[in-house]
């Protein structure tokens, strides 16, 4: 029994543990958002926990005036006695102690709401983000189209620097969440709306799909980057050039495979032939850090358990286990180990 | 409680079970296709083998074809892959365009789906490009399912609902919304 209970324990403490890498935590804020979201949780923490060890003290005391009544004379006699008056005060107290903590709680979110929506918007980034079953689409919009550029399953945004995200879904109701930078927002077929973010701490943040969407809901998470302004200037002028041509014959025999099989029909891969829009667009597929929504890393290893089933990895999702050679995907894994 | 009434009880419920599992057939999902035929293959046919008008000549039977057929999943699926591989450029949504409507009764080459599945696999000489390679033989035959259910071919509790472009007017999730500004986002995270 006592071995059970100790067992319990390291598993909660483990599970408890396990929140903490930092990465997927609102209570680990990296972005305006996220703090003015802390600031209220705390609140409400110290207000609700101030009241819950307030009701727990009055019951601990009234269960040892019980016990004491046993053994004093008749009840109706106690109750005459003693408790009357101060009773009526301490419930009055205790009202007035209700009404000021849900005014306390009432009026701090109103002021984290106002500073929420003024959030400072100057010079801001605009992006747009569409929600797929099972994948993050982003598209960096720019006023001039030779700055525009489109990646998948990862953001990266430049630290003190507003980004405005346009929330859009091709198929069902997704929601956008990286708990370290904002709060959610769903994403919802036929209609936009729009989040900003003031990421201020530099670090890589886990984003995670937060409505339900279907079989593969689990695994539909991107990775966000915020990083100093000279190294998201880099990474831009990188996603803006093509995918550099294949550089050897591997290479060269896996363009291929991708070009004319079926790869191309529902993949992008610019300076290619390949120019499906249904599926993430893979121009610069080997520079992000994760694969299919963060089912697996980025590398050859990845890349092979995904190409050999992707019905394995992510059962249902909607790319179709495509049969070739072997020869054939290890040309392929060559090819798109280049989109660097 | 008499005991011819626990029987007739039990008895129903069994019934019941049994509707609901038979039920559960026309949901079954099998994301990898079932395995490729060992006998002959719809897509060994060429072109020439088939005489435009139609006519008893075509693919033999294949038992794949009841799989995707009769099954909701897969015709669902279908119905986006016919979007994705932009069946739509030529056909719209079966009405027909450049290329010939899909949704009635009149085929040129036969509308069984082994004949459809050749058409998709070998193009077809007015203007069908053909899609070998290019679209993995299970989504063939998924669309090629579809493509049986827009005329009302397969069976009524597994064919997917219209697809938007057929309703009259456009469904309320469809109309384009008035633009948001971008520069005072309205919404926030709550
Ligand atoms: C029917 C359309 C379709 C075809 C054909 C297809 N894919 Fe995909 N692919 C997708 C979709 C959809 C996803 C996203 C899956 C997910 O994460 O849920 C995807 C994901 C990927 C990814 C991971 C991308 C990322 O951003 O992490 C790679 C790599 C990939 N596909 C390569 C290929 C290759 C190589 C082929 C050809 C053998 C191929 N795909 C054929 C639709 C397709
Ligand atoms: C470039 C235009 C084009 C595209 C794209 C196209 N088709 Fe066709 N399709 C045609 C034309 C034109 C014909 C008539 C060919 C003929 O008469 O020889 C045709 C014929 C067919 C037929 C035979 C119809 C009959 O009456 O026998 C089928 C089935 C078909 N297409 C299905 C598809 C599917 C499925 C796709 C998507 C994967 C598709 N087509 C994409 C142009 C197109
Ligand atoms: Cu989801």
């Amino acid at each position: 029994m006592r071995r059970a209970a100790a067992w319990l324990a390291m598993g909660m403490a483990g599970l408890a543990l396990a929140a903490c890498s930092g990465a997927q935590d609102s209570l680990n804020p990296a972005g305006d958002q996220a703090a003015h979201t802390q600031d209220v949780w705390r609140l409400m923490l110290i207000v609700c926990g101030a009241m819950y060890v307030l009701v727990m003290a009055f019951l601990g005391w009234a269960l040892w005036r019980a016990r004491r009544a046993l053994d004093g004379p008749p009840l109706e006699d106690a109750v005459k006695s003693s408790a009357d008056a101060p009773m009526r005060n301490a419930l009055v107290g205790w009202t007035a102690l209700i009404i000021l903590g849900l005014g306390v709680l009432a009026v701090g979110s109103f002021l984290v709401d106002r500073s929420l929506a003024r959030a400072d918007t100057k010079d801001a980034l605009h992006i747009k983000i569409t929600g797929n079953q099972w994948w993050w689409q982003v598209e960096y919009q720019d006023p001039d189209p030779s700055r525009q550029f489109t990646t998948a399953n990862e953001l990266h945004l430049p630290a003190n620097r507003p980004a405005i995200l346009e929330l859009a879904a091709q198929d069902v109701i997704h929601s956008f969440w990286i708990p370290n930078l904002a709060g959610k927002e769903d994403l919802i077929p036929g209609r936009t709306n729009w989040l900003t973010l003031n990421p201020r701490r530099i670090g890589v943040y886990r984003g995670q799909c937060a409505e339900f969407c279907g079989l593969q809901h689990a695994q539909m998470a991107l990775d966000a980057t915020v990083e100093d302004p000279q190294a998201f200037e880099a990474w831009r002028q990188a996603q803006l050039k093509p995918a550099p041509p294949p550089s050897n014959d591997a290479q060269v025999r896996g363009q291929g495979v991708f070009i004319n099989g079926a790869c191309g029909s529902c993949h992008e891969i610019a300076g290619s032939d390949a120019h499906g829009r249904t599926g993430p667009d893979l121009t610069h597929l080997a520079s992000r850090r994760k694969l299919a929504a963060g089912a697996l890393p980025v590398g050859r290893d990845g890349l092979i358990a995904w190409l050999h089933d992707p019905q394995a990895i992510k059962p249902g999702n909607h790319m179709p286990l495509v049969h070739m050679s072997d020869q054939d995907l290890n040309d392929l894994v060559a090819y798109l180990q280049s989109l660097s | 409680m008499s005991s011819p009434c626990r029987r007739l009880e039990r008895l129903a419920a069994a019934a019941l079970a049994a509707a609901l599992l038979a039920g559960c057939q026309r949901e079954t999902r099998d994301f990898h296709g079932p395995p490729p035929p060992s006998g002959p293959q719809a897509s060994g046919v060429s072109p020439s083998d088939l005489a435009a008008g139609g006519g008893p000549i075509g693919p033999p039977h294949d038992p794949r074809a009841a799989i995707y057929e009769d099954n909701a999943f897969h015709i669902g699926e279908g119905k986006r892959y016919y979007d994705w591989y932009n069946c739509y450029g030529c056909h719209a949504a079966g009405g027909g365009d450049i290329g010939p409507p899909l949704m009635d009764d009149q085929w040129i080459y036969g509308g069984s789906i082994e004949q459809i599945h050749a058409s998709i696999v070998e193009g077809r000489p007015n203007g069908m490009p053909s899609f070998r390679n290019k679209i993995p033989d299970d989504q063939v035959w998924e669309i090629a399912a579809y493509i049986r259910s827009m005329g009302g071919n397969v069976a009524k509790d597994a064919a997917p609902s219209r697809g938007d472009e057929l309703q009259s007017s456009l469904a309320k999730t469809q109309v384009k919304p008035t633009p948001a500004k971008p520069a005072a986002p309205t919404d926030q995270p709550r």
